[in-house]
């Protein structure tokens, strides 16, 4: 489904927090490596789901991508220019074409600000997209087309519930009309009923719009449904990289199998037969990763190699898609085809 | 594989009438809202308030109170106490010491919330400056606020106000009134400034601060219409604080001899020209000493109030 031009190209991606010592004269003694060499393609009205524990790295991902943050090397094309390059006017233009919706409704849109005044604001800052006497239609068309009333222009935050209030977020990002929509965990603050309305809400505004998103969450089975390819972090690193049958039926490296194997499983004979792979202890810190593959630590499969030499994201034998593991093996966790 | 349709399930029942709650009671509401509900049902604040108002009429229509005219001198009068016709008596020079005290309101006044603006612009800018670009900007502007704060406040003021307006000069109202809070502003702002730039950083790692430059929000944007609205209410409940402190500032340096003088009224003056007839008149001195005292703690209470009803910690 995918053609073959990627609007969004990320390479070698590394972003490293530098830890600092002293008041007035700072020294580095150190560095989190948040972001640690990351590549991958996104192409037009795609889904690529980022899956990883707290703290692997996602939410920095994002960031660079959007060029909130300067990342330390790498590059991260949109439509073949590279945004974390790019300055003044022309990262101005660029942002129209790459948006996101966050993951905290109660803190992504200003308390001091009404609706009207949050999704008109792109409008306002790139002020050739809406003539100024067309915006205030435009934001009430927002409002309807993410399912909110459009005579509600005027209301603060507050007196929005936290699924509403997410959907003010999509307003705002999709004001611009992105390309591409980088979604930081963005139903993971929300009840569970309404995570099920704000992601059947996304998947109709990616069909609309032909929309491209990085859907990014720590838990498999939200981006199961909406997601066409699925990369797995752990520490900074993807370890897996494949389509969502491959991910979820064949998973190759342990971390994803040990993901998987946690996931709710909604049919009773799938509980039965499943194995359960508990990991042991907490992900090593990003200042101070493991040699070799970062996942050893926790990993039952470890052999000497695992820290001498670092598995690279490859294809390897017996899988049909890229996994960094040295001991990479297909194996059905969840027990799901059908 | 059957997951998918159990989504589908909540998808379809859950699209309706739960989604369009829209309720003030159970959901979070605006800080403002918050505050004003806690600073109702508290004592002090609605005391602090009548005070405020009682001396701001004062400052803008001191002839609601009093008749007389303060500069109006019957030498024959000096020093004499309280009395049916002059409810504070008379002071060294034969003025009435109630008529003085209440036109001294306005020149208090005046110095403290000038004072307390110019500490706020110099001192806001300033932290909102070292918030937003961090960095070398926020080392340079926190080491020269530290420089002033280092500087005691009295021996700050005597060495600038010796020097402007030495003790012996005798300057017109405006001039030596505009020195004045020039040089509480100069000696205040660093407080300020930290005020300012701890709650403008808060500010600044909000969501929305990086949603808004996520859209292409430039600096002003962002200062203007996220940071400082949402970082005003610590800088406005230690203004108000600062008002007080600065009425009572001004009064120490009347009393020191180099702040306001003669022909400025002012409550400061009154107490510095008759500390020596202490025992022998101390109407001349205690009765604007009083109305100093009352109006230095409205400025505090109310400052302080508006703060604890802040405070998310004490709800
Ligand atoms: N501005 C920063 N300065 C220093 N370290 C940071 C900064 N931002 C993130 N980090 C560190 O980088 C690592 C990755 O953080 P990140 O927020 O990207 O994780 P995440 O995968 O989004 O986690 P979560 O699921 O909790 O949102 C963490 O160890 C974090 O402490
Ligand atoms: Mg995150």
């Amino acid at each position: 489904m995918a053609p073959a031009e990627p609007i969004l190209q990320v390479r070698d991606l590394v972003k490293h927090f530098p830890l600092t010592q002293g008041i007035l004269f700072k020294r580095q003694i150190g560095a989190i490596k948040a972001v640690d060499g990351v590549s991958f393609d996104l192409h037009r009205g795609e889904t690529l789901g980022v899956v990883g524990e707290s703290g692997c790295g996602k939410s920095t991902l994002a960031k660079v991508m959007m060029a909130l943050e300067r990342p330390t090397s790498g590059s991260v094309m949109v439509n073949g220019k590279d945004i974390t390059k790019a300055k003044g006017a022309e990262l101005k233009r660029m942002r129209r074409n790459i948006q996101m919706v966050m993951q905290d409704p109660y803190t992504s849109l200003n308390p001091r600000m009404t609706v009207g005044d949050i999704i008109g604001e792109p409008f306002e800052i790139h002020s050739e997209v809406v003539p100024k006497g067309d915006r205030r239609k435009r934001v009430q068309e927002l409002l309807d087309v993410v399912g909110l009333n459009p005579d509600h222009i005027n209301r603060y935050p507050h007196q929005f519930s936290g699924g509403q209030r997410q959907r003010i977020g999509i307003a705002r990002g999709l004001a611009l009309q992105p390309e591409i929509i980088i979604c930081d965990e963005p139903v993971s603050a929300l009840d569970v009923s309404i995570q099920a309305q704000v992601m059947n809400l996304l998947d109709r505004l990616q069909k609309e719009f032909n929309l491209a998103y990085i859907f990014i969450a720590h838990d498999l089975s939200v981006v199961r449904h909406i997601s066409d390819r699925v990369a797995v972090m752990y520490l900074g690193k993807i370890v897996e990289l494949g389509g969502d049958n491959q991910i979820y039926e064949r998973p190759s490296h342990p971390y994803t199998q040990a993901l998987l194997s946690a996931v709710p499983v909604p049919n009773p004979e799938g509980r039965e037969a499943r194995q359960r792979i508990i990991l042991q202890g907490d992900p090593p810190s990003p200042a101070n990763p493991p040699s070799g593959c970062r996942f050893r630590t926790r990993c039952w499969k470890a052999q000497d190699i695992c820290a001498k030499e670092e598995p690279l994201l490859q294809i390897r034998p017996g899988t049909d898609h890229p996994s960094a593991c040295h001991f990479a093996e297909a194996l059905d966790v969840v027990h799901s085809q059908s | 594989m059957s997951d998918p349709s159990v989504t589908q399930d909540l998808i379809h029942g859950g699209e309706g009438p739960a989604a369009s709650v829209v309720s003030a009671s159970n959901k979070p509401r605006s800080l403002w809202q918050d505050t004003w509900d806690i600073l109702r049902h508290r004592k002090i604040f609605w005391i602090s308030l009548i005070m405020l108002i009682l001396f701001l009429l004062m400052a803008a229509f001191p002839s609601l109170f009093t008749h007389k005219n303060p500069d109006y001198a019957t030498l024959a009068k000096s020093m004499e106490p309280p009395s049916g016709e002059a409810w504070f008596g008379y002071d060294l020079q034969g003025r009435d010491v109630f008529a003085r005290t209440i036109y001294g309101a306005r020149t208090s006044i005046i110095v403290g919330v000038l004072a307390t603006l110019l500490t706020v612009v110099l001192g806001g800018i300033a932290g909102v400056l070292a918030a937003y670009y961090a960095r070398w900007v926020d080392s340079v502007l926190s080491r020269i606020g530290e420089i002033f704060l280092g500087v005691p406040y009295v021996l700050g003021a005597i060495i600038i106000l010796g020097t402007v307006a030495p003790a012996q000069s005798s300057p017109d109202r405006v001039t030596i009134m505009a020195v004045v809070i020039i040089v509480l502003a100069v000696l205040g702002w660093p407080i300020l400034m930290r005020i300012a730039r701890s709650s403008v950083i808060q500010a600044k790692h909000q969501d929305y601060v990086q949603a808004a430059r996520a859209l292409g929000a430039g600096p002003f944007r962002i200062i203007f219409k996220h940071l400082l609205p949402n970082s005003l209410a610590p800088i406005l409940v230690y203004a108000t604080i600062t008002i007080g402190s600065y009425i009572g500032a001004e009064a120490t340096l009347s009393l020191l001899g180099i702040g306001l003088r003669e022909p400025v009224i002012s409550w400061g003056i009154a107490i510095a020209d008759h500390t020596s007839y202490i025992r022998t008149g101390a109407h001349a001195m205690l009765f604007p000493a009083a109305f100093l005292s009352l109006c230095v703690l409205t400025f505090v209470m109310l400052g302080e109030a508006v703060r604890d009803a802040l405070d998310p910690k004490l709800r």
